[in-house]
């Protein structure tokens, strides 16, 4: 491998890794506000990329696009939060996670029911002409991509730090029952975190679709592969979502170089199943995770 | 005997009414459907167990059918072997893998269980696609001999009937038997509280590796009769969204017993085949409204459908309030 391959592997590694980063960020917040592991959150990242898609094929602008994918996503989980979640807090894991699997279902099936089975695509947010960096190319794309996640994790940052709303989630997430003693509205809480992460998930949907097109089945995988990054970094940790998302997009580019683009899905899953066996607090966790 | 007919009735009423039907069935459109029914049905059976009675949640069942199937089409494609021995190997190699997975896997609870088998589930599926020399890639495996016993072949639909159900009542009885020993018992205590089973001497870690490797057998076993039977095999069959079906249907039949299963997959199989009628794609969408429905409805507990309706009755009629589910 020379030196110019290797940096396009990290290139193309940190593009995807914003991805998984910002699904992981996904799983973070609801699991901070509920505990609950949202099954459905790879297809919320599909659905952003698909609306924006059937938005700007009606004729919307490319930006107009992006925040109606966002509003709409936003609409759905806050509707899924209502529907299924509410009435399944503290009812057992095995609820759960049936529920938020069959809600995957459903917003794949109506995914392919509303835009068909091919993948689509969207054009790039600010042209197609790759710059040279380092002897590698790199589509402006990415830079959009890097750039608005990293917008994305430093805003939430400052919310959640700086915030009182932002601190009250957090309360939420240590212990619901003292929060709620001090006055704090956890369903308020746990339907920001569901909104929030519907719009995360959009955002992320909508940026990744011009570079790695997006079908209805693209969802799973994704959020797969979110998931193993959450649980990389520390499920519960904001930081360690993001960390593990880069980590598992570079190594997974560089596996690419190395191994074959065949096995490419497969290393999230290896990452994965050694993160829960051998260390399932992940690098940065510090919470317990075999709870009941 | 009296005693024993009563004991198994509700058992031998359905082995003679599932051994009878290609009596006076012979439309091979609904032969075809009872012949994935009974590989469903064995698939599920092993689920229940896993679910219902030890409480594990398996999301990647459908990776250890497409073991089976590849193992048995394998075998006698490129071997020649036996499409018996073949099916014996293949179930072989499941429960083999299963304990190695299920070991780490098991320590693991609730979310992590379920990600952890559909993580396995879906690094089965990208190796069925990818090990190209052995699996053929996307384009499959055709030309899969069926199955013979004493060189008389069972290619007709009845025979396979005969022999399929056969096999799935066989697991059946054994399923039921599991249920009422002192492994059930240790299983449903194990379910309900670990340490609990743990402290009244149950060895929890084994059990619930024994379980889960038994479930991949069935698995297994089911796979490599479908493959058989469709003589064509190719991956897409063994995603993690027919996982997620297969979840489905264990649920809709109930968790509490092992019969279940057998409610369960009458859903799961007649369901798509009504639904085809009206839109091929659908079928998945329907099933994930039931999934999260039951889900609410049931606030999580066990029931099946059967169970809950036969409830709200009670509780709708004139004797007040009914017996409290079990809870979680």
């Amino acid at each position: 491998m020379t030196f110019e391959q290797f940096l396009q592997y990290i290139f193309s590694g940190i593009t995807s890794g914003s991805v998984y980063a910002l699904t992981a960020m996904g799983f973070t917040l609801v699991f901070n506000a509920t505990q609950i592991i949202n099954f459905s959150q790879g297809q919320l990242v599909m659905l952003g990329g698909m609306i924006a898609v059937g938005l700007y094929g009606a004729g919307a602008p490319l930006w107009g696009a992006f925040l109606g994918a966002v509003a709409i996503v936003v609409l759905v989980t806050v509707g899924f939060e209502r529907v299924a979640i509410r009435p399944l807090l503290r009812k057992g894991v095995l609820a759960q996670v049936i529920a938020t699997v069959g809600a995957s279902f459903v917003f794949e099936t109506a995914a392919m029911l509303i835009w068909g089975r091919d993948a689509v695509t969207l054009p790039a947010f600010s042209g197609e002409e790759p710059l040279s960096v380092g002897g590698a190319t790199v589509v402006p794309q990415t830079l959009w991509v890097v750039g608005l996640t990293i917008v994305i994790v430093v805003a939430l940052q400052l919310f959640y730090r700086k915030s009182l709303f932002g601190k009250a989630v957090r309360a939420c997430a240590v212990d619901a029952t003292s929060a709620r003693l001090q006055g704090i509205s956890y369903s308020r809480v746990v339907i920001f975190s569901f909104a929030l992460t519907g719009a995360i998930s959009a955002a992320a949907g909508v940026m990744i679709t011009p570079i790695s097109f997006m079908g209805f089945h693209s969802g799973s995988l994704l959020g797969l592969k979110g998931f193993a990054a959450a649980m990389l970094g520390g499920i519960g940790n904001p930081v360690g979502a993001v960390l593990g998302g880069f980590i598992l997009g570079i190594v997974e580019a560089l596996g690419v170089g190395v191994v074959s683009a065949g096995y490419k899905d497969a290393i999230a899953f290896v990452i994965l199943l050694l993160v829960l066996f051998v260390r399932p607090v992940g690098l940065l966790g510090t919470k317990m995770v075999n709870r009941q | 005997m009296v005693a024993y007919l009563r004991r198994h009735a509700a058992y031998l009423v359905f082995a003679v009414i599932v051994m009878t039907i290609p009596a006076y069935l012979s439309d091979s459109y609904y032969l075809s459907v009872l012949a994935f029914m009974a590989t469903k049905f064995m698939m599920a059976l092993g689920l229940s167990l896993l679910l219902g009675q030890a409480g594990q949640i398996s999301l990647g069942q459908a990776g250890f059918v497409g073991i089976g199937a590849y193992g048995a089409a394998i075998l006698t494609t490129r071997l020649g072997w036996d499409p018996w021995l073949a099916m014996g190997t293949a179930a072989l190699v499941s429960a083999t893998i299963a304990g190695l997975v299920g070991m780490p896997a098991l320590r693991l609870k609730g979310y992590y269980l379920a990600m952890a088998t559909l993580g396995v589930n879906e690094i089965i599926y990208i190796l069925l696609i990818q090990l190209k020399g052995l699996t053929n890639g996307t384009d499959g495996i055709s030309g899969i001999p069926p199955l013979s016993i004493g060189g008389l072949s069972l290619s007709g639909p009845r025979a396979y009937h005969l022999v399929v159900w056969g096999v799935a009542l066989l697991m059946l009885r054994f399923s039921l038997n599991l249920s009422n020993s002192r492994v059930g018992r240790s299983l449903r205590a194990l379910h309900r509280s670990e340490p609990a089973a743990k402290s009244l001497g149950v060895d929890t870690s084994y059990r619930k590796v024994q379980v889960f490797m038994l479930a991949a057998v069935f698995a297994s076993i089911a796979g490599s009769f479908d493959a058989y039977y469709v003589r064509f095999i190719s991956p897409e069959s063994y995603t993690i969204t027919f996982s997620i079906i297969l979840i489905t249907g264990v649920i809709i039949g109930g968790l509490r017993t092992v019969w279940g299963a057998m409610w369960g997959t009458l859903v799961i199989v007649i369901l798509p085949e009504l639904l085809k009628r009206v839109n091929d794609d659908i079928t998945n969408l329907v099933f994930g409204v039931l999934l999260v429905a039951i889900m609410v409805l049931w606030q999580g507990r066990t029931r099946g459908l059967w169970q809950m309706v036969r409830e709200w009755r009670l509780r709708s009629g004139p004797g007040g309030p009914g017996p409290p589910g079990a809870e979680e």
